[in-house]
């Protein structure tokens, strides 16, 4: 079997959300508005608190990374799947002949792509650019600590894609078992606590540590982002890498047993 | 040798039920009950290739269940069906790339990509030679008339040309087996005449296989040599239209406007059925009573205005064999 169905996929989808402009430029300014309010706090927190394990120039760069990488995140299930299952249109993705679970993990790894690629670009300028020839050069974006800790990055970035996109997938199945969106309404709840994405994980207590690096969550921000700047290195990075392979795997195993489950049992009654 | 067989098919769809009110409410978060509702019992058929058959029942008959069936999107509860030797549940990939599927209730294009791409989307996700695939999208633009849609979204198009691309876009991979689940739907009259046509056409110079589901029988006439009537998950019968025609045509009408009074118009060889002030309704054999002996015992007898002779409605006939047959919506 080869993989052209799923470029096409890929690729039509990338195409088609590199044509929000107007949504792309809204979510800008709000990330904008949100990294500068989070910047404020992280700097009174640090201010008045004892040491921490990551400084106050890396919380910050967590913090721009995360506003431009924000789209990475799985809120929600695929839009345009959830509107097939409530209209009865999800037959049609069954006679497509491909493997409908490689299919959804493609067309969320391209709407997340395009989502994020669309996003990051701006607030690069803005936050590592702008910032210092603003005279606000303590609160830039600042580059990976080293070249070696900028590859390891965009490998654990990369994963973060596809891990992203294979819990998509198990949202859409939800979706498709439950026959609403309203099925995939807990993934907030999990996914902004445990990613870091409001605070991150490091600076939680030491003895939550273990659990919080382990769960699935993690692999979405806070270990590729520790990696970047050089909190995790050598077998750390690679054991944060280890974390994001193992529930990328698992995640697609659980897919796909349950899209066999699911789509053996769903009825689509009705014309 | 037979491309489909459909041996015993049946399905049963589980639905969820619970008491009323607040009371019934409670107790289904707790013990779930559920009815049974057999949407398809022990249907059998099969088609040969190259048939073009048409499906018919009320709603709620069975005829979109057996479609969906057919073509690998819904796993029966019990019997056996296959096409072109592949079983479409259990095969489903290679089974549903032989196959071209319309539903006229729902679309495969995508809602806000130009139809162009649509069609080089699907010709990627079916894997088809670009030189074939090119050939063939000409001349299914060319049949259907949508060259000067092609660079328009889905979304913009009206209900009829969307259909036409529709049909295009299910017959792109060149399919043996078209599924058409009431593509006449919404329709006006002139694009359901010039899909009725398209399909004759692709049937006979194709020898693509056509089972068709409609309300409108019109589309059978136009269309079906074979037709299936389904009611209630049953078969109710299976023969040709020719047959089911000559049937159902045994009956005829003679209308007749009489000038005068039409109190006392009885005459042998036909009853009455219906009156109208001075329009009369007769029914007759016409093999007991040739048309031109009751027209001219009437107007021997009476002053006529006008007189009509009529085939009973196709759907007419149609809603008398659901009601005999008790196939009638539940």
């Amino acid at each position: 079997m080869t993989a052209l169905p799923y470029l096409a996929i890929l690729r039509a989808r990338f195409v088609l959300m590199l044509q929000y402009r107007a949504a792309a430029f809204a979510g800008f300014a709000t990330q904008c508005w949100w990294g500068g309010i989070k910047i404020m706090v992280m700097a009174a927190f640090y201010a008045s608190a004892a040491r921490q394990p990551i400084d106050l120039a890396q919380v910050i760069t967590y913090t721009w990374l995360g506003q431009g990488l924000l789209g990475l995140l799985p809120w929600q299930a695929d839009a345009e799947i959830s509107e097939a299952v409530e209209t009865g249109n999800v037959a049609y993705e069954r006679l497509r002949p491909v493997d409908t679970h490689t299919l959804w993990l493609a067309r969320a790894v391209a709407a997340r792509a395009a989502n994020t690629s669309l996003r990051v670009v701006p607030m690069f300028v803005a936050a590592a650019i702008v910032l210092p020839l603003i005279g606000l050069g303590a609160w830039r974006w600042r580059m990976p600590s080293s070249p070696q800790a900028g590859a390891l990055f965009a490998i654990s970035i990369a994963l973060t894609v596809l891990l992203s996109s294979a819990f998509t997938v198990l949202l859409n199945i939800a979706v498709t078992a439950l026959k609403t969106r309203r099925a995939a309404n807990l993934a907030p709840v999990l996914v902004s606590p445990l990613s870091g994405m409001i605070v991150p994980l490091v600076l939680m207590p030491a003895w939550l540590q273990p659990f919080l690096f382990w769960q699935p969550f993690a692999g979405l921000v806070d270990i590729p982002y520790r990696i970047y700047f050089a909190n995790l290195t050598g077998l750390a990075a690679l054991a944060g890498i280890a974390a994001q392979t193992l529930w990328i795997v698992l995640f697609i195993l659980a897919g796909r047993a349950w899209m066999a489950r699911v789509m053996a049992r769903v009825d689509m009654q009705g014309s | 040798m037979a491309q489909i067989h459909v041996e015993n098919l049946s399905k049963t769809y589980r639905v969820g039920v619970r008491d009323p009110g607040l009371g019934g409410a409670l107790r289904g978060l707790f013990h779930r009950r559920y009815r049974e509702i057999a949407a398809l019992s022990d249907v059998s058929f099969s088609l040969e290739r190259g048939e073009l058959l048409g499906f018919i029942g009320p709603n709620g008959a069975g005829k979109s269940t057996t479609i969906k069936i057919l073509s690998g999107i819904l796993r029966p509860t019990s019997g056996h069906c296959d096409v072109d030797g592949l079983v479409p549940w259990q095969q489903r990939i290679a089974h549903v790339a032989r196959i071209g599927v319309v539903f006229g209730q729902r679309t495969q294009l995508w809602w806000d990509l130009p139809i162009g791409e649509s069609f080089a989307l699907l010709r990627d996700i079916y894997r088809v030679d670009p030189s074939k695939f090119a050939t063939r999208k000409a001349r299914l633009v060319d049949m259907l008339k949508i060259s000067s849609l092609l660079d328009t979204p889905m979304r913009q198009l009206s209900l009829g040309q969307r259909m036409r691309c529709e049909i295009a876009a299910a017959l792109l991979h060149a399919p043996s087996i078209l599924f058409l689940d009431e593509p006449t739907i919404g329709l006006d009259a002139v694009s359901k005449l010039a899909l009725r046509d398209f399909v004759k056409d692709l049937n006979r110079t194709d020898g693509v296989t056509v089972i068709l589901t409609t309300h409108d029988m019109h589309d059978i006439e136009a269309l079906a040599k074979r037709v299936i009537i389904i009611g209630n998950g049953k078969l109710l019968r299976d023969s040709s239209f020719e047959s089911m025609r000559s049937e159902v045509l045994g009956e005829r009408r003679l209308i007749v406007d009489f000038a005068g009074d039409s109190d006392d118009v009885a005459i042998a060889g036909a009853s009455i059925r219906a009156r109208d002030g001075r329009s009369v309704e007769y029914v007759f054999d016409p093999l007991r009573t040739a048309a031109h002996t009751l027209i001219s015992r009437i107007a021997a007898a009476h002053d006529v205005v006008d007189i009509r002779v009529e085939d009973p409605k196709i759907e007419e006939v149609i809603a008398r064999f659901y009601a005999l047959h008790g196939a009638v919506e539940s």
